[in-house]
């Protein structure tokens, strides 16, 4: 069969000791049987591994912070898909996220660059933050949480909390305090990176399980694969992870796609306690830096996700191989100074 | 005790639990003993097969046996304990 020539850009290019998803849904690409994929890179900073990986990535363009809001977003991607004609973006970061988000309608009606991303209702609903409530209306377990503004709100958690609790970062980061002063030096540690508010969070004993899995926008499990980490750096990241076999946890995972009618790729977090209860403690909408496992177990989620941006119909994964590991493993690239002088003054390499 | 229905096991004494990821190694006499109560064999017959083909009295297969059985329970290879329901 001829594969369909197409360009994709993504981002999330960072993969270091906490990867982005970036170059494993990259690789997901490169392995389709149906797209010939030239692959774009969109980076932030110039020291992204996944910018020097020519064997993957054709070309990559810096493109601005998050924080730099929209209008620079788009302008930039314009300049892109001037010289690129990208045909579509997978953005990998939850910061990200937003601003994508944002122009998603604008990038198709005005450039034909297609996505596959949740709602912005979506997308806030499943916000740490607003985590309890989420469970609450689509029948999800959720370790009781709260969000905390100020770290003068901390002494008064006793009355709720007990200790050892969670500290959690809106978007990344969390730490587990056994003393209110724990957690106060947790709070500003993580409000100084990620800022406010900070979510407070029962912290649950069990054995964490993730889960990666895409959604149609309709409701229906496009595909799913459980995972359970194996090893797990100091970054609480997984190094090597196999896939399980729990009816329990695929049937959660239809139930919250068609619950909440999820469009696009999401990591399920999820902690089974010793009574064999499962515990939501968090939603990442967008796939996991061990998305690849899923394309060894026989699902390239992925390439599910560019077909359906695409417009494309997709038969839902119905199995996947269980007991399929991964191992992760760091590389030290070679790379030439006049490569690293191109990003760094250029933005382009 | 009955182990866990999907419990993979191979010649090798690896025997992997596919609903947690858990995997564990035992020697050929463990691997016998596993293999029959995934059989459904009860643990009297268990006994009697291990006496008729290893060099080992009764008294001390009681106690080792016991204790290996115990293990796998701790180890929640049975059907009882990790029932997810």
């Amino acid at each position: 069969m001829k594969r369909k020539k197409i360009t994709v850009a993504v981002t999330g290019l960072n993969a270091i000791d906490s990867p982005g998803p970036g170059v494993p849904v990259i690789r997901a690409l490169k392995d389709s049987t149906y797209f010939d994929v030239r692959i774009i890179g969109l980076a932030y900073e110039s020291m992204e591994p996944g910018i020097y990986m020519h064997d993957l990535v054709s070309k990559t363009y810096q493109i601005p912070l998050p924080s730099a809001g929209k209008a620079s977003l788009l302008t930039r991607l314009k300049y892109i898909h001037a010289q690129e004609k990208i045909d579509v973006i997978i953005p990998n970061f939850d910061a990200e996220l937003f601003n994508f988000i944002t122009l998603a309608d604008k990038l198709k009606k005005e450039f034909n660059i297609h996505t596959f991303m949740p709602s912005q209702a979506q997308f806030d609903e499943r916000h740490k933050a607003n985590l309890p409530e989420f469970g609450k209306k689509h029948g999800i377990k959720i370790p009781f949480s709260k969000m905390v503004f100020n770290v003068g709100e901390i002494p008064a958690l006793k009355k709720e909390f007990s200790y050892p609790l969670v500290v959690k970062g809106k978007f990344y980061d969390a730490s587990v305090a056994y003393t209110p002063e724990q957690a106060a030096t947790y709070f500003n540690k993580i409000a100084a990176k990620w800022g406010l508010p900070i979510i407070i969070q029962e912290f649950v004993i069990g054995e964490e399980l993730n889960v990666t899995a895409i959604g149609d926008g309709m409701g229906n499990t496009i595909g799913a694969v459980p995972m359970r980490k194996q090893y797990i750096t100091d970054k609480g990241k997984a190094w090597s992870g196999i896939s399980i076999d729990d009816e329990h946890l695929m049937k959660m995972t239809e139930q919250l796609f068609t619950s909440t009618k999820w469009k696009g790729g999401l990591e399920l977090e999820i902690i089974k306690n010793a009574k064999g209860d499962y515990y939501l403690i968090e939603i990442n909408p967008r796939f996991p830096a061990w998305v690849y496992l899923a394309v060894g177990c026989g699902q390239n989620h992925p390439e599910a996700l560019v077909k359906m941006a695409l417009g494309e119909k997709v038969k839902p994964y119905t199995k996947y191989d269980i007991g399929k590991m991964f191992i992760r493993y760091s590389f030290d690239m070679i790379v030439e100074l006049k490569e690293f002088e191109k990003i760094a003054t250029m933005g382009e390499l | 005790m009955k182990l866990k229905k999907n419990l993979a096991l191979s010649e090798t004494g690896f025997v992997f639990d596919p609903s947690n990821g858990n995997s564990f190694a035992t020697n050929p006499i463990g691997l016998s003993i596993v293999k029959m109560l995934k059989e459904g064999k009860d643990i009297e017959l268990i006994k009697k097969n291990i006496l008729n083909e290893y060099l080992t009295d009764a008294n001390t297969l009681e106690k080792d046996i016991y204790d290996f059985i115990n293990m796998l329970k701790k180890l929640q290879l049975n059907e009882n304990e990790t029932s997810n329901d």
